[in-house]
This record gives structure tokens, C-alpha cells and sequence, in this order.
């Protein structure tokens, strides 16, 4: 076990300098892009597993959080001349705190009726910051590119935001990993798998939900306001709408919810099939793309009821067993494969 | 005054009255037996001391302090430990990592949970199936190991609810050793039942419960002789 940990342990760190180098090999200004909306939607799907997955509450809302971050930011750049690296962190924390009334309102109900209210909310959100004046209403805001470089987060070359989003993905898998490995982690797992018995041995469910939702509303957030820098300018439909919020939930549920690295592999998906298709059918084929994503999210849904780091272990698993005659682990895979199905289909 | 007292407790859902004045105590050590015929209201009593229902008449107490009407988690602080009639495994764990999610109730080092938890499971005799996922384990494997992840909250009550149900007689015999085991730990069972071969034996006390009411409490060899009791289980003549 300690052997194996230490060779992921190896791996990531090899992954990680490969993957800060990447930007001196690649010149091509859009493939640099596309790399960081892959990391864009990774770090996004990351947090939205600690409550989605971990927790196992589906929120459908969270572009709320994004949204906040974002729009607070911005807003204390523009109104205050506030630094976007301290913005950034408001917006975290202002995200966190509103996911107290966010968790309060939505954790009373279970299952689909709390996917449901989760929408509710975000749209409400969306509606205020539509018809807020002060906040740029449906116009939305501009950043302007009077100062640039680190300290105001604005660059004229895309490099700089690839780092950052690397950055961000990197601290949101560390605080990630960290709450998989402590008290937490086991606390979320069981109260996940049944409620009533997680109560039993002591778990206070919603305290422990409700953590989850904070955490992940402030790295929700932090992914925002960084999208505002990036693109310097935000409106409620491109940092509030639903579909955004869908976006969170299907890259963590396309790799796998509930693993460190499945919204990773989710987002490297589902970004490429949508960038792929959206150049092959160019711009006029908006609906084309949306149709094959949808295609695949069924296929996925079919076959990789675990997403696809549920499939890959299966399929490892089912190897071992044919080359291993007896032992543990083939019984652990399939036990891995049945428990993925059950989750689907609760 | 014993360690968990009922006095007067009752429960309603609209108008159906589910237990009615129940009142008895288990002492530190006691292994106490809660039966009656199906309907008999004796999981709504045991959900009552759980915390999973707030009864809606009466006062519970554990150790002098009142646990009526606190939820479930409260109680398994204050020292409730139960199990449920279908096991309700955390499937997706292991064996071991099911009583460290309990452990952790005490002690919130995952490192000390862990060994807290490979000695319960060691205690109810699953320590060789520490690592399997616990979904795979077989129905009486599940059920001990529930009453090991309960144990890991260190309860001064335990109850357990028909730890005995759908289980063959060597795999009865092997919960009767564990539940025997507990007493000697100087924790308090309190066990709802319907295998009767299982709990008479061992049950330092039974209590009966007919209708939503206790008509019946005493020893075992009291119990079986009694006439309210033999007539709610056969029937009047």
C-alpha cells in the first residue's frame, strides 16, 4: 500500500512538471487555450465533487458560486481598485459564506428535490445580478487593461493564465486529497452511503454537507474571478447560467465522482469533444456539438455507470482476475463495478 | 437508578399510538430483551432511545441525563450504540474503514481510529476480512460487523435490532458468543428479537411488548410461563 502511494505520489509529481513545462512547447496560441480551458473546467470539476461527489449531494447550482466569485472580484477591482489577487480570495470567502444560507435552505430536502432547489437558487442568483445596476446588470462588467502583468493578474500572453490555472487546479486537488485522507472524508463516504447509519456512530450529516458545500463554493469561487482576468469581461450569462452549473457536474460525473482525478480525466473529455466539434462543424453547427456531447453523456451514463475511472478500474480489475487465480482484489473490482451501478441508479 | 430508563414514554404518528406508556430500565452489564408479535411497537421504542424518533409522551434518561427528543448523533455521543435491522453497510468502504468511520467519533486521528477499529473487528472475529469491501461480506459478516462499528463509538448502551433475523443456527451461535462478550465489557444490550431460541438463553431480563404496551417483564423462565404473554403470541383459545 505504501509502496503503491508513493508511485502515485511519483507519477503527479512527474505529471506536474510535465505539465509546467507544456506552455515552452506548445507556441500555438489556441491549442494553449484550449489546454487551459481543460484546466479551467478540471479545477471546476474537482470542487464540485467535494459536495457532488464525495458528499454525493448533486448541485446543479453552482454556477451561483462561480458567478460570486467572479462578480466579486471584478467589482472590488472596478469600484475600489481592489487587487484581483485579494479579490479573488474575498470571493472565495464571500462564496463560502453564502453557501451557509445556500446549505440551509436546500439541505433540508434529499436526492432529486435538492438537485432541484439547488437550480432554484442559482437562478435567483442570476436574476438579482441581471437587474443589479451597481453589478453591470444584463451588460455586465469590463475589465480594463490599464495595468498588466502579475500583480494585476492581466496579461497580453496566454502563458501566465495557463500557470494560474494550473495553480488552481493543483491547490484544489491538494485540499481535496487532504479532506479524502482525514476525518472528513470517511464522514462524507458514510454519510453518502447511508444516512441514517452515519448518524448512528455519531456523524452531524448536515454540519459535515454543509462543509463540504463551503469548501466547495470557495474553490468554485477562486475559479470565477480567475476566469474574469482571463477574459476581462463577465455578464450573468456567461458566469451564471445553468448550463454552466451542468458543466460542473457532468465533468466530475463523466470521470468518475467521489475520485481525486476523475473530474481531471472528465475535463481533458469533455473539453476536447467539445472544442473537436465545435471547430468540425464550425460555427453555425452550435447544435451539432451539443448533440454528440449529449450522445456521449449517455453512452457514458450506459456503460461507465462509475464514469470512466469506474471503468478503468473494473476493467483492471476484471485483467487481474484472469491473471491472478484466486485473491482479493478480483472480488474487489466487481464489488467496485456493482457499487458504481448502484450509485447510478439511486 | 439504572443506566437507561424508560418512564412513561409513548409515541404517536397521527392517530396511531405506536408505544403507550412503556416504561423499564437496563443496568450496566444487562442484557435485556425486548419482544412481542410483529406490530408490537418494539422498533418504535428502540428509535425513541436512538434519537431516530422524539417520543411524543414520557422522559428517556442514560446516566441520569435526559436523551428524549435529542437526534440520533447526540445520542451516539452520549453513548447510544445500535445496529439496524438490515445491516446498512457503507458499501463503499472496507470492513476495517466501516468501524474507523465510527472510531473517529472518539478519536479524530485517522491513524488511531484505525487501530481502534482492527481491534473491534477483531473482537467480533471478522479480522481476516479487515480489507475485503464490506458489500461483499456475507449477511452475518455484515451483522457483526455493524455491532463492531457501533462498539467503536464506545457506547454505554448498545442496542441492536434483530441482530439474530434470517441467520442459520452456527451463525446464531456466533452472535450470542459476541453479545456475550459485550456484557463482560460492562456495556448494557438492549436487543430487539424474534429469534426467541437466541435471546432466552442469554437475556438477563425480557421485556414484552403487545400492542404498543408492556404486558410482561421479568426473567426469561418468568416470561415463558406467562399467560398474557403466551396468549398475545398463540392467541386466545
Amino acid at each position: 500500500m505504501n509502496g503503491k502511494s508513493s508511485t502515485l505520489a511519483l507519477g503527479s509529481a512527474a505529471a506536474l512538471l510535465v505539465a509546467i513545462a507544456l506552455p515552452f512547447v506548445i507556441g500555438d496560441a489556441s491549442r494553449l487555450n484550449l489546454l487551459i480551458l481543460v484546466l479551467m473546467a478540471a479545477q471546476l470539476g474537482v470542487a464540485w465533487n467535494l459536495i457532488g461527489g464525495y458528499a454525493g449531494q448533486v448541485s446543479l447550482g453552482h454556477a451561483a458560486f462561480y458567478g460570486i466569485g467572479a462578480y466579486t472580484s471584478t467589482l472590488l477591482l472596478l469600484k475600489f481598485g481592489i487587487n484581483p489577487w485579494l479579490g479573488m480570495f474575498a470571493g472565495g470567502v464571500i462564496a463560502a459564506l453564502l453557501s451557509l444560507a445556500f446549505g440551509w435552505s436546500c439541505f433540508r430536502l434529499k436526492g432529486h428535490y435538492f438537485a432541484m432547489a439547488t437550480i432554484a437558487v442559482a437562478e435567483i442568483v442570476q436574476i438579482v445580478f441581471t437587474n443589479w445596476d451597481y453589478g453591470g446588470a444584463a451588460v455586465g462588467l469590463t475589465i480594463p487593461m490599464t495595468h498588466d502583468g502579475w500583480a494585476w493578474m492581466v496579461f497580453p500572453d496566454k502563458r501566465p493564465y495557463y500557470w494560474i490555472a494550473l495553480g488552481l487546479l493543483v491547490l484544489t486537488l491538494a485540499a481535496t486529497a487532504i479532506v479524502e485522507r482525514c476525518h472528513v472524508g470517511y464522514y462524507l463516504r458514510a454519510l453518502k452511503d447511508e444516512p441514517d447509519a452515519a448518524r448512528s456512530i455519531g456523524i452531524d450529516i448536515t454540519r459535515y454537507k454543509q462543509i463540504a458545500l463551503s469548501l466547495s463554493a470557495f474553490f468554485t469561487a477562486l475559479g470565477g474571478s480567475f476566469y474574469a482576468q482571463k477574459e476581462l469581461y463577465i455578464d450573468p450569462g456567461s458566469v451564471l447560467s445553468t448550463a454552466l452549473s451542468i458543466k460542473m457536474a457532468l465533468v466530475s460525473i463523466l470521470g468518475g465522482i467521489g475520485t481525486l482525478f476523475g473530474p481531471v480525466v472528465g475535463a481533458v473529455v469533455l473539453t476536447t469533444i467539445e472544442e473537436l466539434t465545435r471547430a468540425g462543424f464550425g460555427g453555425s453547427g452550435r447544435g451539432t456539438d451539443t448533440i454528440i456531447y449529449a450522445a456521449l453523456i449517455i453512452a457514458i451514463a450506459v456503460f461507465y455507470p462509475g464514469g470512466l475511472i469506474g471503468g478503468y478500474r473494473a476493467w483492471a480489475g476484471r485483467r487481474s482476475s484472469r491473471r491472478t487465480a484466486r485473491g482479493y482484489e478480483p472480488q474487489a473490482a466487481v464489488h467496485g463495478e456493482a457499487h458504481a451501478r448502484d450509485e447510478a441508479l439511486r | 437508578m439504572s443506566l437507561l430508563e424508560l418512564h412513561a414514554v409513548g409515541k404517536r404518528f397521527g392517530g396511531i399510538v405506536a408505544n403507550q406508556e412503556v416504561s423499564f430500565q437496563v443496568d450496566t452489564g444487562q442484557i435485556v430483551g425486548l419482544i412481542g408479535p410483529n406490530g408490537a411497537g418494539k422498533t418504535t421504542a428502540f428509535n425513541c432511545v436512538a434519537g431516530y424518533y422524539a417520543p411524543s409522551a414520557g422522559v428517556i434518561t442514560l446516566a441520569g441525563k435526559t436523551i428524549s427528543g435529542l437526534p440520533p448523533e447526540a445520542c451516539a455521543r452520549a453513548g447510544v450504540g445500535r445496529t439496524f435491522q438490515v445491516a446498512r453497510t457503507f458499501t463503499s468502504m472496507t470492513a476495517a474503514e466501516n468501524v474507523l468511520a465510527a472510531a473517529l467519533l472518539h478519536h479524530k486521528r485517522v491513524a488511531t481510529a484505525r487501530e481502534q477499529a482492527a481491534r473491534w473487528l477483531a473482537f467480533v472475529g471478522l479480522e481476516r476480512l479487515a480489507e475485503r469491501p464490506a458489500g461483499s461480506l456475507t449477511i452475518s459478516e455484515q451483522r457483526r460487523m455493524a455491532v463492531a462499528r457501533a462498539l467503536a463509538t464506545q457506547p454505554k448502551v448498545l442496542l441492536m435490532d434483530e441482530v439474530m433475523a434470517g441467520l442459520n443456527p452456527t451463525e446464531v451461535r456466533e452472535m450470542v458468543a459476541v453479545v456475550l462478550r459485550i456484557r463482560q465489557l460492562g456495556i448494557a444490550c438492549l436487543i430487539v428479537e424474534h429469534v426467541l431460541e437466541g435471546i432466552m438463553p442469554i437475556a438477563d431480563r425480557i421485556v414484552v411488548l403487545d400492542r404498543g404496551i408492556k404486558i410482561a417483564e421479568g426473567t426469561p423462565a418468568e416470561i415463558s410461563s406467562d399467560a398474557a404473554v403466551i396468549s398475545a403470541y398463540l392467541g386466545d383459545e
